[in-house]
């Protein structure tokens, strides 16, 4: 399987440069074929498992706890802020 | 006086009860042996002097409150966290202290520790060889008697590999039995905290602190002691153990196959059943672990924005972007159903192994690693890498607990001895080996630092 990791990485959002493209194309590749053995077992009949616990849904009320922190502490590790916001690109306008 | 660190957290709690020393002093002994062995051995990012407590040192990929936490990653090199993942509070609890915090594959994502953005660990017995990982400084730090005990985490066999090759006592507690909340989100299905320690007795004892349901993570529903378990048994004698021919065949050093077989033949001494068992879909675990890993991973890991913590995902180290992209493939459309859904279905074959060989033996024992600690650079390509986890894995994906526990050596190396049980059945585990350690006396070994 080849992998088109110009596309991948655009989709994951890294940045990546010619060089890494490269060795990553030749990496992943390499670790697809191997994972191609998963084709030599039948599972037609097989459910998939994404979970080992059965639980589903697990749901508790929606109050506010004793966890809660102030938004100055909340913030502290944001790259900008201001009046006790996180600052972000703007999504409406480039 | 006693040399204070060579003792277990159960010696350690009994000396402080008669008065032998201070938890003043016990951690002055602590801090000055890191004081001399860490520029050695990479094995702490943070050190915290404390005056009091029992000092555990904590993987640096579990938030602990105004203490630094990198995951090892450049990304979060200025991270402090502003609360306690529900393991620190509940340790806390119980006087315990956070004297540092430990080094690891970045973001978990290794065999080796060599991932670490921070350098890589040295293994205590031989500082040419690596440590094993992801908590490769946990490991390390009980190893060189730098803590009393320490925390892992474990994806794969991050717990129980590290501590293997590093010599010491590493338990994986069943999928969901110990409250995730605070630790940094790897591959949530198979995640789950553990204790490394000194002795299994000493684990048994930071599991009954640290597991039970906190309501903040989803996935541990568990109440303590209500386990089906054969906890008061007070030795192993007609306890079925299993052996699985698929963890003795190729790829198996020769010298660890002796020291692992050398180890059952002690078990059926000690009056264990020894049955031959098979698991047949061993030999994918692998394939399907690195689809299900990354996929996981690369969803986690959308919330590396660089807006709210961290820096920019250009410092994301190589193996993390490389996981981050394979995921991102695996679950990308048109690819979903052949990878993702594939995996998931093999690894519920690979979960049916176990409950049959279950429903025939009350645990399942081998090899934790395939060979004893290995030369640093001496598996530099990434596929190499995965394939030396492939007796951790199988239990990771079916969710059981698992135990390294030493039992010998080759060349000087440690070699621990894997014991797993059936899911939630955590107590027959650590009961089996805690009779096998008392038995021999690996654990009694030091490196010579």
């Amino acid at each position: 399987m080849k992998i088109d990791v110009k596309k991948v990485a655009k989709l994951a959002n890294l940045k990546l440069s010619e060089e890494e493209e490269a060795k990553y194309s030749e990496q992943l590749s390499k670790i697809l074929e191997y994972i191609d053995k998963l084709n030599e077992v039948d599972t037609s009949d097989v459910e998939p498992t994404y979970n080992v616990t059965g639980l589903s849904n697990v749901m508790r009320p929606d109050e506010v706890g004793d966890c809660t922190i102030s938004s100055a502490e909340a913030t502290k590790n944001g790259s900008q802020v201001k009046d006790g916001y996180f600052v972000t690109k703007g999504v409406f306008e480039e | 006086m006693k040399d204070i660190t060579k003792l277990t957290l159960t010696e350690t709690l009994k000396a402080l009860e008669n008065k032998e020393f201070t938890e003043e002093q016990l951690n002055e002994n602590y801090l000055s042996r890191i004081d001399t062995l860490n520029s050695k051995l990479n094995i702490f990012l943070e050190t915290k002097k404390n005056n009091s407590g029992i000092p555990a040192a904590i993987k640096d990929i579990i938030s602990t409150q105004n203490i630094k936490t990198t995951g090892g990653s450049k990304i979060l090199s200025t991270y402090i966290p502003p609360y306690n993942a529900t393991v620190i509070d509940r340790l806390l609890e119980h006087n315990i202290s956070v004297i540092g915090k430990t080094n690891l594959d970045e973001f978990a994502m290794g065999s080796s520790g060599e991932n670490s953005a921070y350098g890589p660990v040295k293994n205590p017995w031989s500082t040419s060889k690596v440590s094993g990982g992801t908590s490769s400084g946990s490991a390390a730090a009980v190893a060189a008697d730098c803590c009393v005990f320490s925390l892992g985490t474990d994806t794969g066999g991050s717990i129980r590999q590290p501590a293997s090759l590093c010599g010491v006592v590493g338990f994986k507690p069943s999928y969901g039995r110990v409250s995730r909340y605070g630790a940094i989100a790897i591959t949530s299905s198979t995640d789950q905290i553990g204790p490394i320690t000194k002795s299994v007795a000493d684990a048994r004892l930071v599991l009954s602190w640290i597991e039970g349901e906190d309501g903040m993570d989803s996935n541990c529903g568990y109440t303590p002691g209500v386990s089906t378990q054969i906890h008061t048994r007070s030795g192993i004698k007609g306890v079925r153990v299993g052996v699985p021919k698929e963890y003795f065949s190729e790829g198996l050093d020769l010298k660890v196959k002796e020291v692992i077989e050398t180890a059952i033949k002690k078990l059926e001494e000690l009056g264990a059943r020894i049955v031959e068992i098979s698991l047949p879909h061993t030999e994918y675990a692998i394939a399907a672990y690195y689809i299900i890993n990354p996929s996981e991973i690369s969803a986690n890991f959308a919330r590396f924005d660089g807006i709210r913590f961290g820096g920019k995902r250009e410092e994301f180290g190589d193996e993390v972007k490389r996981r981050i992209m394979l995921g991102t493939f695996a679950l990308s459309s048109g690819y979903y159903d052949a990878y993702f859904t594939k995996a998931a279905r093999v690894r519920t074959l690979i979960k049916q192994d176990f409950e049959k060989a279950f429903e025939k033996v009350d645990v399942i024992v081998g090899p934790v690693s395939p060979t004893v600690a290995w030369n640093f650079g001496e598996k530099a390509d990434p596929l190499t890498m995965y394939l030396s986890d492939a007796y951790t894995i199988p239990a990771s994906l079916a969710g059981l607990p698992g135990l390294s526990v030493p039992c010998g050596f080759v060349g000087g190396l440690p070699v621990g001895l894997q014991i797993l049980g059936k899911y939630m059945d955590d107590e027959t585990v650590l009961n089996v080996g805690e009779v096998y350690e008392n038995a021999t006396d690996w654990r009694m070994e030091k490196p010579k630092l």
